[in-house]
């Protein structure tokens, strides 16, 4: 009951946020903060609860990207309509990537997932019709009142994306579902034995997760008015959304949450004040600090000064 | 003439050149004790994991229960009745020893049709029945061996299995601890459940099986009872050497 | 055609390291590809001391043999030896790794290619019709000579065979007095030894910029998983597989495609034939 009180609240927030006077720029950094929200959350779902380690996100959120500018080309598809075309294109992608390769090791995944990045963004490079590697510039529709301008509608649409992506991620978590994908991280031959048909599972985490990844990327050529391969397929999506749930902690959905929150914010500083370079290097840093120190992250932190029980919630 | 539970046919498996098991057959019928015994490296492992689906055998059959499972999939085999323990504990470390046992009886037992509740109440249940009660709600990876042991069984028979494969559950423990390995054991064997037992410890073996089989260098040397085969020069020669 | 088989030769050294460090020590490296342009932009260094590239290769290897070491240290402290969430975490720090070299040499160097110079580097060889560049032959040589003596090292020698050993029964080398440890910690220095060399060899190929190593990490990985883990022979026919079949993508395609084909390999040998081809 608390956790359906807390996404109200949070919704609302959001949308006070939007209709209020506050400073326009609040809403561009505050969109790339969600969208890493649903990302870290979307990665968490294969990677903290089944332990398979997907360094893809950056082709799953490009592919969701480019899906949403091909529909709004072609037939200048609504943006609800682009999420959710968006959301099958990148789910069918990890179905697929997922049944190439999650019945072998680990490794071989998460190795296969970087060659889907490479794939897809090669393919879109020679694809004119969305603009090859130049990319492609788009008219924004004109702003959907009560907001006052577009990016305000995308803050709160992002809003809703991060609590729809957190729900998801919580229902798998505490339901039986959940249970299995512990169970495959925790010993796959002993969850096998144990009735669990780990392929099967595997495959529907991997699924879930592309399609929320793709869904994080289909607004993104509406809030930046242009789309090209390089910076959509930036690599530094790959490593934020495996960072920020290992900073967060991964066995829980707050953790993501955490995790990008935190990390999205100092990205966006950093960014601003110094560079995108020392950026990416803040990232690296900060992921292989957590995991070689504190790899249940915040939220084992947290745990252990007793400030948070680990529940349903 | 009762038909056997279990009938492994001509079974083979090699790892590169090296061949684990050399045209394996033997039956278990339902109900029975069954010892499997050997030196290490004889293929006991081997061709425990062929029957679970751990591995897939290269040639022969394995059916249960009259059916065909060597292309089926482990989880489904083990829907199918046949629960195995492991030789190295496996528990799901990041669960209560109450949760270990919650995973087999959602996915085979109940098939998540059961009420949550319910399903809680059945794994305290099995650990009463493994006298391990008061450990429910310990973290897994906290055990001592023994108990470790006793979580490879009670998840095991959380599977509701019709055959149970005890893979050398009681190597390493103390005198009593294996007493009270042997005892549970032989209490699910009351129960109906066929129960096929690898392990060194001989007047363990011979005190719970019916039957034995002896394996080395993935074939078959001796079949029959305990008494019996103690007694068997093969089986010396293979434990203690040429 | 000819252009693939000297690039492929030159794939195969360049995946020689990872072979050892994967294919033999199942360390999740991915790390690998970003040392190797370490190596490269080190050769650069040295190249602006008027050091010979091949020559400057040779004389990093022990420097970056400390450094697989220290790696391997490390990694094995810190994951190999806590088990459980180990692959997970293990494979995070590699990743993050990479991310750090890369970055790193972005900081210090800028995102420009940087190239080097040698007497062999601008120059061709006129054979039979066809203008071979010498650096490729060079590079092709080293290569070679690198493989070869790489598979004969793991063969004929103690240590050798220790290491090849370590990957298929730890307790049998255990028995035999012989710490596994230490073993994997020289082989993990060897491999990053002879990353510094490639990434000499791939300076002279051509010239390099810091995000090098993501497509080479498409080829350094397809070559291992073709190949086989942990065979030495299999990379050299791996790496002449990648390196014709880019040749052929590259003629028939264009070079907008060229980086597509080791990841798209990758992906087929995975899904058809994990193993590789003289896998165990």
């Amino acid at each position: 009951m608390k956790f359906w009180i807390g996404v109200a609240l949070a919704v609302a927030l959001a949308a006070g946020l939007a209709l209020s006077g506050t400073n326009e720029y609040f809403f561009y950094a505050g969109y790339v903060v969600l969208q890493f929200v649903v990302l870290a959350t979307a990665w968490n779902i294969l990677g903290g609860y089944a332990g398979y380690v997907n360094f893809g996100t950056a082709a799953f959120f490009g592919i969701g990207a480019y899906t949403a500018v091909v529909l709004f080309k072609a037939a200048g598809a609504p943006l609800g309509v682009q999420i959710l075309a968006a959301a099958c294109a990148s789910g069918l992608l990890g179905f697929g990537t997922g049944l190439l390769t999650l019945r072998l090791r680990g490794i071989f995944f998460s190795i296969a997932t970087v060659a889907v990045i490479f794939i897809m963004q090669t393919a879109i490079v020679n694809w004119r019709y969305v603009g090859g590697a130049t990319g492609v510039q788009l008219l924004r529709p004109p702003a959907m009142p009560p907001f006052d301008s577009y990016t305000r509608m995308l803050f709160v649409v992002m809003a809703i994306m991060a609590v729809a992506g957190v729900c998801i991620a919580r229902y798998i978590e505490v339901s039986w579902i959940g249970r299995g994908l512990r169970a495959i991280r925790d010993s796959e031959e002993a969850a096998e034995c144990s009735g669990v048909p780990t392929l099967k599972l595997k495959l529907f985490a991997c699924t879930v997760s592309g399609a929320l990844m793709g869904a994080a990327g289909a607004p993104l050529p509406m809030y930046m008015s242009f789309l090209e391969p390089a910076s959509s397929f930036d690599l530094n999506y790959s490593v934020s959304a495996l960072a920020m749930p290992m900073i967060g902690g991964t066995s829980h959905w707050l953790g993501p949450v955490i995790g990008a929150i935190l990390l999205g914010s100092v990205q966006q500083i950093v960014t601003v004040t110094i560079s995108n370079e020392i950026n990416v290097l803040v990232v690296g840093v900060l992921l292989v600090v957590f995991v070689v120190a504190a790899p249940d992250g915040v939220l084992g932190l947290l745990r252990r000064l007793k400030w948070f029980r680990r529940s349903s919630g | 003439m009762v038909p056997p539970l279990l009938r492994i046919t001509g079974v083979s498996k090699h790892f590169g050149g090296f061949a684990a098991l050399s045209e394996v057959s033997l039956e278990v019928a339902p109900g029975e004790r069954f010892g499997l015994i050997g030196p290490n490296g004889s293929g006991k492992t081997t061709l425990i994991n062929c029957v679970s689906g751990a591995l897939r055998n290269e040639s022969g059959s394995i059916e249960f229960d009259g059916a065909e499972i060597s292309r089926l999939p482990a989880y489904q085999r083990t829907r199918r009745g046949i629960a195995r323990s492991f030789q190295i504990p496996r528990p799901f470390k990041s669960m209560s020893v109450l949760e270990n046992l919650v995973v087999p009886l959602e996915y085979v037992a109940h098939r998540r049709t059961l009420h949550t509740a319910d399903t809680w109440e059945e794994a305290m249940a099995i650990l009463r029945q493994m006298r391990m009660a008061e450990k429910a709600d310990s973290p897994s990876n906290l055990l001592s061996q023994v108990e470790l042991r006793k979580l490879e069984l009670a998840r095991a028979m959380a599977a509701r299995p019709r055959l149970l494969i005890s893979d050398e559950a009681m190597a390493g423990l103390a005198g009593n601890e294996v007493d009270e390995v042997l005892e549970i054991l032989l209490e699910l064997n009351r129960a109906g459940i066929t129960i096929i037992m690898i392990e060194h410890i001989m007047h363990a073996v011979m005190r719970f099986s019916q039957r034995v089989i002896c394996l080395d260098a993935g074939r078959i040397i001796c079949e029959g009872a305990p008494a019996e085969i103690v007694k068997n020069l093969e089986v010396q020669k293979a434990y203690l050497g040429a | 055609m000819l252009f693939g088989i000297l690039v492929g030769c030159f794939y195969a050294a360049v995946s020689v390291g990872l072979s050892v460090a994967f294919g033999l020590l199942d360390v999740p490296h991915v790390a690998h590809p970003a040392l190797m342009v370490l190596g490269s932009y080190c050769t650069y260094l040295l190249g602006r001391y008027g050091w010979d590239p091949i020559v400057a290769g040779i004389a990093l290897m022990p420097l970056f043999f400390l450094l697989g070491v220290a790696i391997y240290r490390f990694y094995y402290e810190t994951f190999e030896k806590r088990g459980s969430d180990a692959g997970v975490r293990g494979l995070a720090f590699f990743f993050g790794l990479a991310f750090i070299v890369e970055v790193g040499l972005i900081l210090v160097f800028g995102v420009d290619q940087r190239m080097v110079e040698a007497d062999y580097i601008g120059k061709s060889l006129s054979l039979g019709g066809y203008r071979i560049p010498w650096r490729l032959l060079v590079a092709f040589g080293v290569a070679l000579l690198l493989t070869a003596g790489l598979t004969l090292y793991l063969s004929r020698t103690f240590t050798g065979r220790a290491i090849k050993a370590v990957a298929q029964d730890e307790p049998a080398l255990r028995l035999m007095g012989v710490n596994p440890v230490r073993i994997k910690q020289w082989a993990f220095g060897i491999a990053t030894a002879v990353t510094a060399l490639a990434g000499a060899m791939l300076i002279i190929v051509g010239p390099v910029e810091p995000s090098l190593d993501r497509v080479y990490i498409g080829r350094t990985f397809c070559v291992v998983v073709l190949a086989g883990l942990g065979s030495m022979t299999g990379t050299l026919f791996a790496g002449l597989i990648l390196g014709v079949s880019e040749s052929i993508v590259l003629t028939l395609f264009g070079a907008s495609w060229a980086p597509a084909v080791a990841f798209g390999l990758l992906l087929v040998v995975l899904g058809i034939r994990p193993q590789g081809l003289f896998g165990r």
